[in-house]
């Protein structure tokens, strides 16, 4: 990957000097993406109480005042109340309807795909004026509910785009010699759809995990104090006062997203 | 679906001639659509609950104009045929008191207070005022007396044309204000006095940011998706996941660290002092560099992922080619390969800048009072003004534009908004 290039004999020196400048300026680029997500870690563990380097001593305070806080313990549970709760309900519904578009073509299908994958594309501010203006008199803001189900919407597209995805390359075959040979459609699903697209369902279920998970407009709009997540709880924490609790809360949040995104790679590999 | 419709009991039998066959096979097909669109019901009708409907309700509430309406039908009907230039005759005076007299809660003259307070400064407590006076009884050039004699600025032309300005249930005074125009007492629509033009400024600066943001992001993702297209697809996997852990990471956590980063004591002013490029440290923070550098953060991995996907079909040798004929290798990236990536760059942009006209959270946390894009003021209109008609009708224009750039981002073809 980094050995030196083999420059072809016609390329002149300018052609070698912008090769290293491009290079150079890619290097830079990938730093500029990584660099400020690193600068997090080393601070959680500072002993000070400002967010700065150099770090004069280490400490684990930060997380063991982390740890201690029923703010940030309440932010938790509600954050793997709501984000899993609304995974489960966008991975069922974006899967049946992602099976539904791959099997047969109908009219108006192009315009119902675009409706379904809609939340993706409304801007989330709107989303969350919305919700809470129509919410608020039903009784669902400041609710697990209200703020599950909007959860859930924003991720089934996800869920809808991946597993179609997934099912471009299913072979129809298969479904075919099972219904032939006695199956009901419902057991032939489970026992040979299913497991066949199980990648392309768990990396949807998995977007649709880090949208929720990673949601703090609607939040913000929808949920009271006690439905207060994660994210909300950091942009609260950023807004007041940045203190290396933040610090903490981001490198253990770091820890996890990265976690997923390994999976899901893995996941792409098998699905290839 | 046809043959079903016309023949909905058509059955082969065994043996049947080939029309009823074809009859049969149009009506499994018709059976085999109706199934699949049956599994996307659950869905579409889910969407429809949490999402299109509150959606939908949004796009009325930013034309709905109740208040005056439901408040005041007496006075709307006293008020038909004046020419809106004076103050209107005593009836309406005595139809405004028995409107009053009829509202069943205080909170109802609360919100007209509101809504005609919106319009005319003041007007809030000329109605309270006149709401706590009742009853008010006596002949219609009484009742107009007593009002006059209890505030005189009831004689005041102005707040009467709000009333009949705002008399009809739907109005496009808020779709209008959006933009900077108004209808004047009479109802022509016109130009807002210039001081008083704030929102056309908004939008202007919401898309002067999205652009810069979207240019920058062009300028740094254009380089890295070409580099990581020519790699073998090992390294170029391994390159890719260093694009992705910061896609991945939480935004919040992303906010953090450019705070950490660029503030006064952070690492990029020690750095540059350090290298002696600045003397003070450079304020980065809480203004309009602050907001674009941790955009373009958030923002790269969007241009990134579909300019790596174009420029992976892109085949080398067209490169090769042109050099080979005698083109200079800049002279040939520059008019072979950079074309044949149009449609990645296309389509990159514009998500690049759907994204960010919607951004709220990191304006939020990292600008100051002039870098506020538009959903700032859609939220500061719903939680602090409490003015939903103004934050509704904020809310229809950013949805409209989005939209709008949506349409044009999917004539780009293949383009599904894949982040797989």
């Amino acid at each position: 990957m980094f050995r030196l290039p083999s420059f072809p004999l016609y390329a002149t020196l300018a052609d070698k000097l912008g090769w290293w400048a491009v290079r150079a300026l890619c290097v830079a680029v990938l730093a500029f993406l990584l660099a400020p997500i690193l600068v997090m870690v080393p601070l959680s563990f500072s002993e000070s109480s400002f967010l700065a380097y150099p770090i004069h001593g280490w400490s684990l305070k930060w997380y063991q005042n982390l740890f201690e806080s029923p703010e940030w313990a309440r932010a938790t549970r509600n954050s793997f109340i709501v984000a899993p709760a609304a995974t489960l309900i966008a991975t069922v519904l974006g899967t049946l309807a992602a099976v539904g578009l791959s099997r047969a073509d109908f009219r108006f299908k192009g315009l119902l795909m675009g409706i379904l994958i809609a939340p993706m594309v409304v801007p989330i501010i709107v989303v969350g004026v919305a919700t809470y203006l129509y919410f608020a008199p039903l009784g669902l803001a400041d609710s697990y509910l209200g703020l599950i189900v909007v959860h859930a919407a924003l991720g089934a597209p996800f869920v809808l785009t991946t597993v179609l995805a997934t099912l471009a390359g299913f072979n129809h075959n298969l479904v075919r010699a099972s219904l032939s040979l006695g199956e009901t459609p419902l057991n032939t699903f489970f026992r040979i759809t299913l497991p066949v697209i199980a990648p392309g369902v768990i990396s949807g279920a998995m977007f649709a995990f880090a949208t929720s998970f990673d949601e703090v407009v609607v939040t913000l709009f929808l949920a009271g104090a006690d439905q207060s997540t994660l994210p909300r709880q950091m942009f609260n924490g950023i807004r007041e006062n940045i203190s290396p609790t933040i610090a903490a809360v981001a490198t253990l949040l770091i820890l996890f997203t990265t976690s997923l995104l390994l999976a899901l790679e893995w996941l792409r590999g098998r699905r290839a | 679906m046809q043959a079903t419709l016309a023949h909905p009991h058509a059955i082969a039998p065994e043996g049947s001639p080939p029309g009823a066959l074809r009859q049969a096979l149009a009506r499994a097909e018709s059976r085999r659509k109706w199934r699949a669109f049956a599994l996307t019901l659950p869905l579409l009708v889910f969407l429809l609950l949490t999402l299109l409907v509150p959606i939908a309700a949004l796009l009325q509430r930013a034309v709905e104009n109740p208040e005056v309406a439901n408040a005041l039908p007496a006075t709307m009907r006293a008020l038909d045929g004046w020419d809106r230039k004076d103050a209107p005759g005593a009836p309406a005076y005595a139809a405004l008191v028995q409107d009053l007299a009829r509202l069943p809660d205080s909170s109802d003259a609360g919100a007209l207070a509101r809504r005609l307070n919106t319009e005319v400064p003041g007007a809030r407590s000329l109605i309270m005022g006149a709401y706590r006076a009742l009853p008010v009884a006596g002949t219609p050039e009484a009742i107009r007396a007593q009002l006059l004699d209890k505030d005189p600025r009831w004689a005041d032309a102005p707040l009467w044309q709000a009333i009949a300005k705002n008399g009809a249930r739907w109005t496009p005074d808020y779709l209008l204000a959006s933009v900077d125009l108004q209808r004047d007492a009479l109802g022509h629509i016109e130009r807002m006095p210039e001081e008083q033009r704030a929102f056309g400024g908004i939008l202007l600066r919401t898309f002067h940011i999205s652009l810069v943001v979207t240019l920058v992001c062009l300028l740094l993702g254009y380089p890295l998706a070409w580099w990581l297209a020519t790699l073998p697809a090992r390294p170029a996997n391994v390159l890719m996941i260093l694009v992705l852990v910061p896609f991945w990471t939480s935004i919040l956590v992303r906010v953090a660290a450019w705070i950490v980063l660029l503030q006064s004591e952070g690492l990029v002013n020690r750095g540059l002092m350090g290298l002696g490029v600045i003397e003070q440290p450079l304020a980065l923070l809480f203004n309009r560099t602050g907001v674009v550098i941790a955009m373009v953060h958030i923002l790269l991995p969007f241009m990134i992922l579909p300019l790596y996907s174009v420029m992976k079909s892109v085949p080398p040798t067209y490169l090769r080619a042109a050099v080979s004929l005698g083109s200079s290798p800049v002279a040939a990236f520059f008019r072979v390969y950079v074309p044949q990536t149009y449609p990645g760059i296309g389509a990159g942009a514009l998500l690049v800048f759907i994204l960010a006209i919607g951004y709220y959270v990191t304006p939020a946390l990292l600008g100051g009072a002039d870098d506020q894009m538009l959903s700032y003021y859609i939220a500061r209109y719903t939680n602090v003004e409490v003015n939903w008609g103004m934050a509704c009708a904020l809310g229809a224009l950013l949805l409209a534009a989005t939209l709008v750039l949506y349409g044009v981002y999917r004539r780009f073809g293949k383009a599904e908004l894949s982040l797989g």
